[in-house]
């Protein structure tokens, strides 16, 4: 049980629609911020704001401390030392990043270092069915770009990856495994063992030790786990990192420029061109010390509670369809249910919970193919944190017992 | 009545139900459109063909899924505009349009008259991330219309 620390969440205390008490049931797609964070970022603004890397004066200083400190406590905070962690604007650029950097190494840039990653007709990038959009687009741009082949392990009816099919998918032509350590749809956390790895739903919610899980390049953002919007992270194994080639060009990134040639520096600096987000970095080290007091198994114990109480209360409302695997299954899931209203469409169904203070996601949660494979368009998603309490949850699913009601939809008899 | 009753009325909730000039034909007239919208946050869509014969909209038929709202504003279009002139479709198209932009603020009587079951979308317009929804078959109607080369401003004179 996680003690009370609400309190340090100022937009928790604010009104949902109608003067409703909020009940923020959207973490998955962002978290609110403990006071602990915008205190950081604002202080860094206040008090030591000055160029970052450049410049010997004392807020230059101050400033450039204050952004490689984040670095080093966000690094720590999943298993990985400083020169391993690359600020991104969010998870999205930072598989964007590797993708891209593959796609230019490729290409010949980055000279034998980068010829490593090259990839190429006769190659196959493998990704799985279950992909957010931010995992699966890069990699099919960059098949198109190579002439590599882009392969996927599918799932079954409740969104598990068929493992079964792994040593046939991932094959000798396999050069890239792209995946997601865990859905944001259905809260499956998949079993690791590959190479690129979106932990954009992990790293908030359960303890990571990215060196330990051996995967070679991990995004995640900040805003999903209590930090800034605007910085996300990529996480890269050292020798990987020095020897991809960037994909953003500019100043701060290199080692010497001629009139036709540039050699870069060693990463992180070498993918960081141009003015960074630095109150956004402190800010992100704030967030990562605020969870780290928590402790991240006493984090993923609670929300792993609030997954089940909500899983079980969505499949035991008549006329809902709870996606992924039940609640009582025992297995491994985040806090969150994702769930179809029978004849009411999720957009329907957020209105009527917005109605009552509740704040839910509805849609496709960027994750169309996974979506079509369960058989359904879209859904409605509810998903917990640090913050969330039995109460809340409660609450949500007693509004959601009365939406097909209020579209004037008959109980259903099972 | 609550916002959220003003958005969902119940001639709302019947369309939904029972949509409307759901169902794709082959379009009957001179000139002829199709167009597919998609709602990009929600994957809402609708598909929507029109014929037009003289000055008027001979034939208008659609498919879709998406809300209720979505959908039973497509149903209203195909009533509202189905047989109605060029002028008239226009003018109703525009004056949906200004009562989306409304902020739930209540049409005048004239404005009551054009929409008819139309204004019942009135109370859309408190609650800026639906409206998208209500004008996405309008979006179809008005692209179509452009693909049939009728233009969306009439010129005279």
């Amino acid at each position: 049980m996680l003690a009370d620390l609400r309190s340090d969440f100022p937009a928790l205390a604010r009104e949902g629609r109608n003067g409703r008490p909020l009940i923020y049931l959207d973490s998955a797609a962002t978290s609110q911020k403990p006071g602990q964070v915008l205190r950081a970022e604002a202080d860094f603004y206040r008090f030591s704001n000055g160029a970052v890397g450049r410049g010997a004066h004392l807020l230059a200083e101050e400033a450039t401390e204050a952004f490689e400190g984040a670095r080093a406590e966000v690094a720590a905070f999943v298993g990985a030392g400083a020169d391993q962690l690359v600020w991104a604007e969010n998870a999205t650029a930072a598989l964007n990043l590797v993708a891209s950097g593959i796609g230019n190494a490729s290409q010949g840039v980055g000279g034998d270092a980068g010829k490593s990653f090259a990839v190429g007709e006769g190659d196959e990038i493998v990704v799985t069915e279950s992909e957010h959009h931010a995992n699966l687009i890069p990699w099919q741009i960059l098949a198109r770009r190579t002439g590599a082949t882009l392969r996927w392990i599918a799932v079954d009816d409740a969104g598990r990856l068929d493992l079964g099919s792994l040593a046939d998918v991932v094959g000798a032509r396999a050069r890239i495994v792209a995946f997601q350590h865990a859905s944001n749809v259905t809260g499956i956390i998949h079993p690791v063992e590959a190479i690129v790895m979106d932990a954009c739903q992990t790293a908030p919610h359960v303890p990571l030790d990215l060196a330990t899980l051996g995967v070679d390049f991990a995004a995640f953002s900040g805003h999903k786990m209590l930090g800034p919007t605007g910085i996300g992270a990529l996480y890269g194994r050292a020798e990987l990192l020095n020897a991809l080639p960037p994909s953003i060009f500019g100043g701060s990134t290199v080692k010497t420029v001629t009139m036709t040639e540039t050699t870069w520096l060693d990463a992180p600096q070498r993918f960081e061109a141009g003015s960074q987000p630095v109150a956004q970095a402190v800010g992100f080290g704030a967030a990562v010390r605020y969870l780290g007091a928590l402790g991240m198994d006493s984090v993923a114990a609670h929300e792993r509670a609030l997954g089940e109480r909500l899983r079980r209360g969505v499949e035991a409302i008549d006329g809902v369809r709870l996606l992924g695997p039940s609640g009582s299954s025992g297995e491994n899931l985040l806090g969150l249910a994702a769930f179809v209203v029978d004849g009411v469409h999720p957009h329907d169904v957020g209105q009527v919970l917005d109605d009552a203070g509740i704040a839910v996601r509805v849609g496709h949660h960027c994750a169309q193919p996974l979506h079509r494979r369960l058989g359904v368009p879209n859904s409605t998603r509810a998903s917990a944190y640090v913050y969330t309490t039995e109460a809340e949850v409660d609450a949500f699913l007693a509004s959601l017992a009365g939406v097909r009601a209020f579209f004037g939809l008959r109980a259903v008899t099972a | 009545v609550s916002a959220i009753e003003q958005m969902y009325q119940q001639v709302i909730l019947d369309h939904a139900k029972e949509a409307h000039g759901r169902g794709l034909a082959p379009p009957v007239g001179a000139s002829v459109g199709e167009s597919f919208q998609v709602n990009t946050t929600c994957g809402d869509e609708v598909r929507l063909r029109v014929g037009i014969e003289g000055d008027r909209v001979a034939s208008l038929t659609w498919e879709g899924q998406g809300c209720s709202i979505s959908q039973a504003s497509v149903s209203i279009l195909h009533d509202l505009v189905l047989g109605a002139t060029l002028d008239d479709t226009r003018a109703v198209e525009a004056a949906f349009l200004a009562l989306m932009q409304a902020r739930g603020e209540e049409p005048d009587a004239a404005t009551e008259d054009l929409l008819g079951d139309a204004t019942a979308f009135v109370g859309v317009g408190r609650y800026p991330a639906r409206i998208k929804c209500a004008l996405l078959g309008w979006m179809a109607l008005k692209d179509a219309l452009i693909q049939a080369n009728v233009p969306p401003e009439r010129r005279d004179s």
